[in-house]
């Protein structure tokens, strides 16, 4: 797709340089006046009853302002529903822990005190005695309602059931089958850990009753309306303000119990209060993410066809879910199929309480619909004997099949999954690899190759999330400002809209400014996440300044008396067409439109300024095929990744440097969750993995260079893009997987998930030779 | 609290106060002297976000109490900056080697430290250099070739 002036073209970020000169203000950098710093008392227990709580030493600990437990805090919640949240009974959210515990971690107490430092020794003076009891960590016990309840409240430990759904003829599929191929695809425990973690600053005014919030987080107008409810005010009188985030992928979407607590603290006390998490709260106490398992099996014709899905999918969502997670069924059902023509679907899902940590979305919440199928794509051409290259070129959905509607109802109108599958295939040399494979595994060494593709329903825009808006003004001097109601975390979206302004409007991005996150000056929104930001804000942005580029015009063929329909503009100049000397710049339209409004012609509105709510499809599919090589090597169980191939369509590209940029981290996230990352817990309910010592995020040592093609198949918006944030995780677990399943079938191993690291390639390695001994 | 003097030189600067014994040199630079490019992103001494130069050597500075640093000079992102971009930051934003930012300074101190020891380093040992210090969201690609970039430049500092 040709490139524009601006759009499609790999411009530095105007992010940079500030970010670069230690410059960035995160919510640890905020000052507010009078501030007083906040620590939690948390629960080391995983389930438990509270027998005694006493915080008088605390009270009076030096430095100390307050400490609050449930009794101070939870009569003031007004309430907790949080929009968003799919259908199911939800436990009374007690902001602090209120008679009993959930999960190690549930806050307990919140200290406030001069600094953190005094806050943190107040916290040691808190005396509390929990009684344990058995927690509830098996997922397949807590569902079968013999045993205890997470929140005994709701009666029930599965908050949110889909039953058994599917297509009549779904089982006679089956019983026709030439073959049926079924597995459970385990996903485990791992987090977001962004590198910056979770902060809020409450300010509270008593005379105006209004409030300020600073908040770490991907959504300003999603704080709004939790504090809102949870207050029980207006949410006009809430401002929300987004400083820097460094990272989010998922846990900034909604504020979590800890937070309101902050919220709830500085209204009591009537003076600012600011909690900065430490990274123990954040890896055991914030949220987790996956956890989850599906048993999934296809019927395949004598071709290799297949002709039939069904899965039942199971999710472990702690005990306390948050927005965007947790009920994930609902979001995979509609994708089973991924990106293969499969007439006949089936489907149920639970999701599941237990005393772990609660779920929050992270990077692909729901992306067990691309992760199962990939992997069982893998074990079905092992089981038929072909190449799984060969398997998903007969399945795959190709450009003659579009529009396809899925099975689901939805339809695919504009995506490459054929094309990205041949490109990556190309770009590793398939063929070569396998030659390079045969050769090596007669010297005793374990290569594998491990494809996977992924639809990504991109730009989620259901409900809430449906719309967009950009408001844009030209001042008096030509200058632009817009306005957004993304929150973005990293997303480039500064520089990205940047370019989209100057490429409808005919300046230069430099001259554009782009403000986001803050409640007060931007248009509402749901934030940033869903992979939203190109589809809705881009084309919200794009729409907005042909807007006002219309304004421009009709100002300017008054000034130049000419009509509006001759004149063009050029690099922050409108002329008339033909005549570049016979033209006017940016600012003296401005000037004319804003200074000397007595000048226009009647009937010629006065200022430069528009603004657009852009409404997107609930979902916009981008697609991409990744394709991952590697070693493992037998005797340590390690596994080093060879290369790691990405072709990817994400419509028409507004930067590629930062499309690949996302691509890269996402995959990164994918192949640390798989071969690195686990979050670990006890029998007792414990998290063993509270450090970073003990969670093991990839570094610049581990990772491979991750090498990219694009294809351009423009989205049917009117930008023609795709969004494109998750879908380098959602592919690239199963493509790690099936390369290391790849690499020790010859060792009669078979791999159903993960996590793959060295101790589990040993016992799997272990276990195979000894079915085979 | 028990208070000790301290007397050391930040970005040239030399600040002779007395401060808590237990205060980390990280809060002393972020909360004492407003420094704020200097991030804590684990405060076990993991993450790297917080690393800054201690007599010319890269340090974790939640590590360290900030009286552990008396008669040393300290170089924070603020005093490498000082100047203007300088070229390794130039190069990070070439390559696109940062996101979110927030892991960017601790990176940014430890490659002028690495690069003003290893001039021409191989990939093998840019990957090794940098593998103490985290990033969530470049997947480390950007940054690799920055440190790539800057070195090829010949721009150790």
């Amino acid at each position: 797709m040709t490139a524009g002036r601006f759009m499609g073209q790999a411009i530095a970020r105007s992010e940079d340089p500030r970010l670069l000169a230690g410059r960035g203000r995160y919510i640890a950098d905020v000052v507010v006046p009078g501030a007083s710093d906040a620590a939690f008392l948390r629960s080391e227990v995983a389930r438990g009853r509270i027998v005694s709580l006493d915080v008088e030493a605390a009270r009076s600990a030096p430095g100390v302002r307050a400490v609050y437990t449930a009794a101070d805090l939870n009569p003031l919640v007004h309430e907790t529903a949080v929009a968003g949240l799919p259908e199911g009974p939800f436990p009374p959210k007690y902001c602090l822990a209120e008679n009993d515990v959930r999960f190690v971690g549930d806050p307990i107490a919140i200290v406030i005190a001069e600094n953190r430092y005094l806050a943190e020794d107040a916290v040691e003076l808190i005396d509390v005695d929990i009684e344990p009891q058995e927690p509830v960590l098996d997922v397949d016990a807590a569902r079968n309602g013999d045993g205890a309840l997470v929140h005994p409240e709701i009666g029930t430990n599965t908050p949110q059931v889909i039953p058994f759904f599917g297509d009549p003829d779904l089982e006679q599929a089956f019983a026709d089958a030439a073959h049926v191929v079924k597995d459970t695809i385990v996903m485990h425990r791992y987090v977001q850990a962004p590198m910056e973690c979770r902060g809020i600053i409450a300010d509270c005014d008593p005379y105006s009753d209004e409030l300020t919030v600073w908040s770490g987080t991907q959504s300003v107008y999603g704080v709004q309306s939790l504090i809102a409810g949870l207050l029980g005010i207006g949410t006009n009188q809430i401002r929300v303000v987004q400083p820097d985030v460094g990272g989010g992928f998922g846990q900034k979407m909604a504020i979590m119990r800890d937070e309101w607590a902050v919220v709830l603290a500085a209204k009591l006390l009537g003076r600012p209060v600011r909690w900065i998490e430490d990274r123990r709260e954040n890896l055991t106490a914030a949220a987790h993410a996956r956890d989850e398992r599906i048993d999934l099996s296809i019927a395949l014709d004598g071709d290799g066809g297949i002709t039939a899905i069904q899965g039942e999918f199971i999710e472990n969502i702690g005990a306390y879910q948050t927005m965007g997670s947790s009920g994930m069924g609902a979001f995979i059902a509609p994708f089973l199929t991924n990106a293969y023509k499969i007439p006949k679907v089936g489907f149920a899902s639970q999701a599941v309480y237990t005393n772990t940590c609660g779920k929050a979305p992270y990077r692909g919440p729901f992306l067990m619909y691309a992760v199962g199928i990939e992997q069982l794509m893998d074990a079905a051409a092992r089981q038929l004997g072909v190449d799984p290259l060969e398997l998903r070129r007969r399945n795959v959905i190709r450009a003659d099949d579009l529009p396809y509607t899925l099975p689901s109802m939805l339809c695919f109108e504009s995506i490459t999954p054929a094309e990205t599958l041949d490109q990556a295939a190309l770009m590793i040399d398939y063929d070569g690899f396998r030659a390079d494979q045969r050769a090596a595994l007669e010297q005793g060494r374990y290569l594998g190759v491990g494809i996977s593709l992924c639809v990504e329903p991109s730009g989620i825009a259901v409900g809430s999330m449906a719309t967009e808006a950009a408001e844009i003004r030209m001042d008096y001097t030509g200058k632009v400002t817009v306005a957004v109601g993304s929150s973005s975390t990293g997303m480039s979206v500064v520089t990205t809209m940047k370019q989209v302004v100057a490429e409808h409007l005919g300046c230069v991005p430099d001259d554009v400014n782009v403000i986001q996150g803050d409640t007060a000056a931007t248009p509402w929104g749901a934030g940033t996440g869903g992979s939203r930001s190109a589809v809705l804000i881009g084309n919200a942005v794009a729409a907005a300044s042909t807007e006002l580029r219309s304004k421009l015009l009709e100002i300017a063929a008054d000034a130049l008396e000419a009509a509006a329909e001759d004149l063009e503009i050029d690099n922050s100049r409108v002329f008339v067409r033909g005549t570049a000397t016979k033209g006017m710049s940016f600012a003296d339209v401005g000037q004319l439109a804003y200074h000397s409004p007595d000048m226009l012609s009647p009937g010629t509105a006065p200022g430069l300024e528009a603004s657009h709510r852009f409404k997107a499809p609930p979902f916009t599919f981008s697609n991409a095929c990744h394709i991952c090589t590697c070693e493992v090597d037998i005797e340590t169980g390690r596994v080093s990744i060879l290369r790691y191939v990405v072709s990817e369509d994400c419509g028409r590209m507004i930067n590629p440097k930062v499309v690949e940029g996302q691509v890269f981290g996402g995959v990164v996230q994918g192949i640390g969750g798989v071969l690195y990352e686990h979050m670990v817990y006890d029998d007792d309910g414990n998290p063993l993995t509270s450090t970073f010592v003990d969670y093991l995020l990839p570094t610049a040592a581990e990772v491979p260079t991750i090498e990219v093609g694009h294809i351009e198949s423009p989205a049917p918006n009117p930008l023609g893009v795709k969004g494109m944030g998750e879908g380098g995780a959602i592919a690239s677990p199963a493509a790690v997987i099936n390369a290391v399943a790849d690499a020790l079938a010859p060792l009669g191993v078979r791999i159903s998930g993960s996590p793959l690291g060295p101790r589990q390639i040993l016992d799997m390695i272990a276990a195979a030779s000894g079915q085979r001994a | 609290m028990r208070e000790v003097a301290l007397t050391v030189t930040v970005n040239g600067e030399q600040i002779s106060r007395p401060v808590e014994a237990r205060r980390t040199l990280a809060d002393f630079l972020r909360d004492d002297l407003s420094l704020t490019g200097t991030h804590l992103g684990c405060e076990h001494g993991v993450c790297g976000a917080c690393t800054v130069l201690l007599d010319g050597d890269a340090v974790r500075s939640c590590l360290m109490f900030a009286v552990q640093a008396d008669g040393a000079e300290v170089t924070t992102i603020e005093g490498l900056s000082e100047g203007g971009l300088t070229p390794i930051q130039a190069a990070f934003q070439a390559e696109h080697g940062l996101q979110c930012g927030y892991c960017t300074p601790g990176f940014v101190v430890s490659a002028h430290a690495f690069l003003a020891e290893h001039p021409d380093p191989s990939d093998e040992e840019i990957r090794e250099a940098l593998s103490g210090n985290l990033c969530r969201c470049t997947g480390y690609q950007g940054i690799i070739a920055a440190v790539k970039r800057a070195a090829s430049n010949g721009s150790s500092l």
